[in-house]
């Protein structure tokens, strides 16, 4: 069933209403936060548990379990939030409109949950691109230092709460968790070894929990209303609404707030508009992001939207940005661009990443041309399998995923385009020895 | 890992900052602890970006490490790792457009042939110093491709006569609108909205109900 309006978190999701504090108010964000936080802690951490949130920024690890890795005593070092706000994942458009036009739910989600984890600070790390976001959600955290919601005695609970706007000069690979700490300690954004893991030693050393823009703002909603409500959608493990992405070639791209397990056909005809040309005119679609492997039209006919059904395809939920491709496109020039990005946005730390996103990317474009041997087919796939797994990040796999997926689905179009090469220029005969 | 990325050869003697951007960096500094202020260098590189016209020097960056008490050449790692921070001259109207993928099925290469067209290959600037452009990642504006930034803001659902409309009046100095170019607010779906649209949800009556806070598993 699709979700109703009464049920969506971001009602402001379009900006088509007042983004302020006054009118956000009454919209029913900062309603009653101070009572939330005088349930305590533990009893935070055990609603969002609860609640079956899990991480938005494309993992899917579990809200709730995150929180409670932090030490619940301080040993003297700080306790730090970072919230992951450079969205920067091919596809990926959706904390932006948080940010821009529900930026009240975001900075009361840091409240809550930096309470919860006992931090006296939080750090939004914004991607740097966003500059017309940072002025707005600067400006939003103004008005809440100004009301007394954050800062000493955040909402009159006689917790002190900082909370700081920074952001970053357009590196994807900060979107990595602990790349983007080095990048918030003043460094090149190159991901660290793990452990430790940033809980025991995050931002300058200390307990650090990095949380993505919408799994910290859906959190005191989820709690006003209840952990049961929340998991109430979706299927058992997979709970909760979700902002869905929908870009490429549908009739009207846009960003939707809906229930998880919604079937992709239902997402992209109900809020889309539907696939240009319709439904029997889809190609693939990637479902999560460029990281996540693309899905072919037999699969998109029935699959559901969410972390197990897309897992169960050898795909993924990632951050449910929905790129759609329809009967024109060229499918491997497609994913060539995408392993252009992340030859592009490579750190550079770990040879199997920085050598081989760029191999991988020239073969592509070969093949995109016909300009290759059917064999190199099959050592492409074996360079992804070299690649994934061997990097101290996952920026690896997602450069490795989208290729493997499109040799698993589109091994066809490639061969016939690497043989209708061939007969245009046939190779000259050899003599023989 | 895209080319090296290295200095300009041509570089000024020298850089300050104005005393507003100082009094700036003062507040900045505020957000970090006291022996962490080097976590400020992005941010100050930006801003000093910004105050020599759109792109990063030497002698400022020089400048940025006296400041952070920084060895020069973690400042210049910095500078050169993150692709934001240009090192060499851009136009006055410098033009991002993205490439990747989802702009790229919505028609980024057309735009890309407009850009070529007025201004010249990928990476260049005008001889009047007016315009430059390059072409960049995704810049998470997908569902409004294709679309490309100019300075600051975002130019969004774009085509090649839209982008040569930006371009002409960038040329005749007419001011330029940020936002879509299909007359969308911002996400939404073109036309009737398919979620949202239920009123009754926006009345303070219903949307601020006194909050009962239950745990789970609660009837």
């Amino acid at each position: 069933m699709l979700l109703q309006d009464k049920d969506r978190i971001f009602t402001n999701l379009y900006g088509l209403r007042d983004w302020r504090l006054e009118e956000a108010r009454k919209r029913g964000a900062w309603n009653g936060t101070k009572d939330i936080i005088a349930m305590g802690e533990d009893w935070i951490i055990d609603q969002v548990k609860a609640s079956g949130l899990r991480g938005r920024g494309g993992a899917g690890f579990p809200t709730g379990l995150k929180w409670s890795f932090m030490p619940k005593q301080s040993d003297g070092r700080p306790h730090y939030l970072v919230v992951n706000a450079d969205e920067s994942e091919p596809g990926t458009c959706k904390d932006r409109e948080i940010m821009r036009h529900d930026p009240h739910l975001l900075i009361e989600g840091c409240l809550v949950a930096s309470y919860a984890m006992r931090a006296n600070t939080c750090y939004i790390y914004l991607r740097g691109e966003y500059i017309f976001e940072r002025e707005r959600l600067q400006d939003a955290i103004d008005e809440a230092y100004a009301a007394g919601l954050v800062g000493q005695n955040a909402c009159g609970t006689g917790f002190d709460f900082d909370i700081y706007l920074h952001h970053g000069a357009g590196a994807y690979i900060c979107g990595e968790e602990t790349a983007l700490l080095e990048s918030l300690e003043g460094k090149k954004g190159q991901p660290r070894l793990k452990p430790p893991f940033p809980a025991n030693a995050g931002l300058y050393g200390a307990p650090t929990t990095v949380n993505n823009v919408e799994s910290i703002a859906v959190a005191p909603t989820i709690i006003r209303r209840g952990a049961d409500w929340f998991a109430s959608f979706g299927r058992p493990n997979n709970a909760g609404t979700k902002i869905f992405s929908i870009s490429g070639h549908v009739n009207k791209p846009c960003n939707v707030e809906e229930a998880m397990s919604i079937s992709l056909r239902d997402l992209i005809n109900t809020h889309a508009g539907g696939v240009t040309g319709g439904w029997d005119n889809l190609k693939a679609v990637i479902p999560g992001g460029s990281s996540v492997p693309l899905i072919p039209k037999e699969i998109c006919d029935d699959v559901l939207m969410d972390f197990d059904a897309l897992r169960d395809v050898k795909s993924g939920l990632g951050t449910a940005a929905v790129i759609v491709m329809d009967n024109s496109t060229d499918i491997v020039k497609a994913i060539a661009r995408i392993s252009y990005f992340y030859k592009h946005e490579s750190c550079g730390q770990c040879t199997p990443c920085r050598e081989g996103t760029g191999w991988m990317w020239r073969v592509l474009e070969r093949m995109a041309k016909g300009e290759a041997r059917t064999e190199e087919i099959d050592m492409l796939l074996d360079v992804t399998y070299q690649v994934e797994g061997h990097t101290i990040c996952a920026l690896g796999d997602a450069a490795a995923w989208p290729v493997q997926g499109l040799i698993r689905h589109f091994r066809h179009e490639i061969e016939e385009r690497i043989n209708n090469y061939r007969e245009d220029k046939p190779v000259a005969v050899v003599a023989a020895e | 890992m895209s080319a090296p990325r290295r200095l300009a050869k041509e570089q000024p003697e020298s850089f300050a900052f104005t005393p507003e951007n100082l009094a700036w960096i003062d507040e900045l500094l505020k957000k970090y602890p006291a022996d962490k202020k080097r976590s400020g260098v992005i941010p100050i590189l930006w801003r000093a970006q910004k105050q020599n016209g759109g792109w990063v020097t030497e002698p400022m960056m020089r400048v940025i490490g006296e400041l952070l008490d920084m060895a020069y050449i973690r400042v210049y790692e910095v500078a050169t790792f993150y692709t934001m921070f240009n090192l060499e001259p851009v136009g006055e109207f410098h033009l991002q457009l993205c490439g990747t993928t989802p702009c790229w099925l919505r028609g980024a290469d057309q735009l890309k042939n407009v850009c070529k067209k007025n201004i010249g290959p990928n990476g260049s600037r005008t001889q009047d110093g007016k315009l430059s452009w390059i072409e960049v990642e995704c810049l998470g504006a997908c569902a409004n491709a294709p679309m490309i930034q100019i300075n600051d803001y975002y130019f969004e659902d774009l085509d090649e006569e839209s982008l040569e409309d930006i371009i002409a009046d960038i040329r005749k100095g007419v001011e330029i609108k940020p936002g879509s170019r299909r007359g969308r607010t911002s996400s939404e779906p073109e036309g009737e909205l398919s979620s949202l649209s239920d009123e009754s949800i926006y009345d303070p009556a219903v949307a601020v109900t006194p909050v009962t806070l239950k745990s789970a598993g609660d009837a």
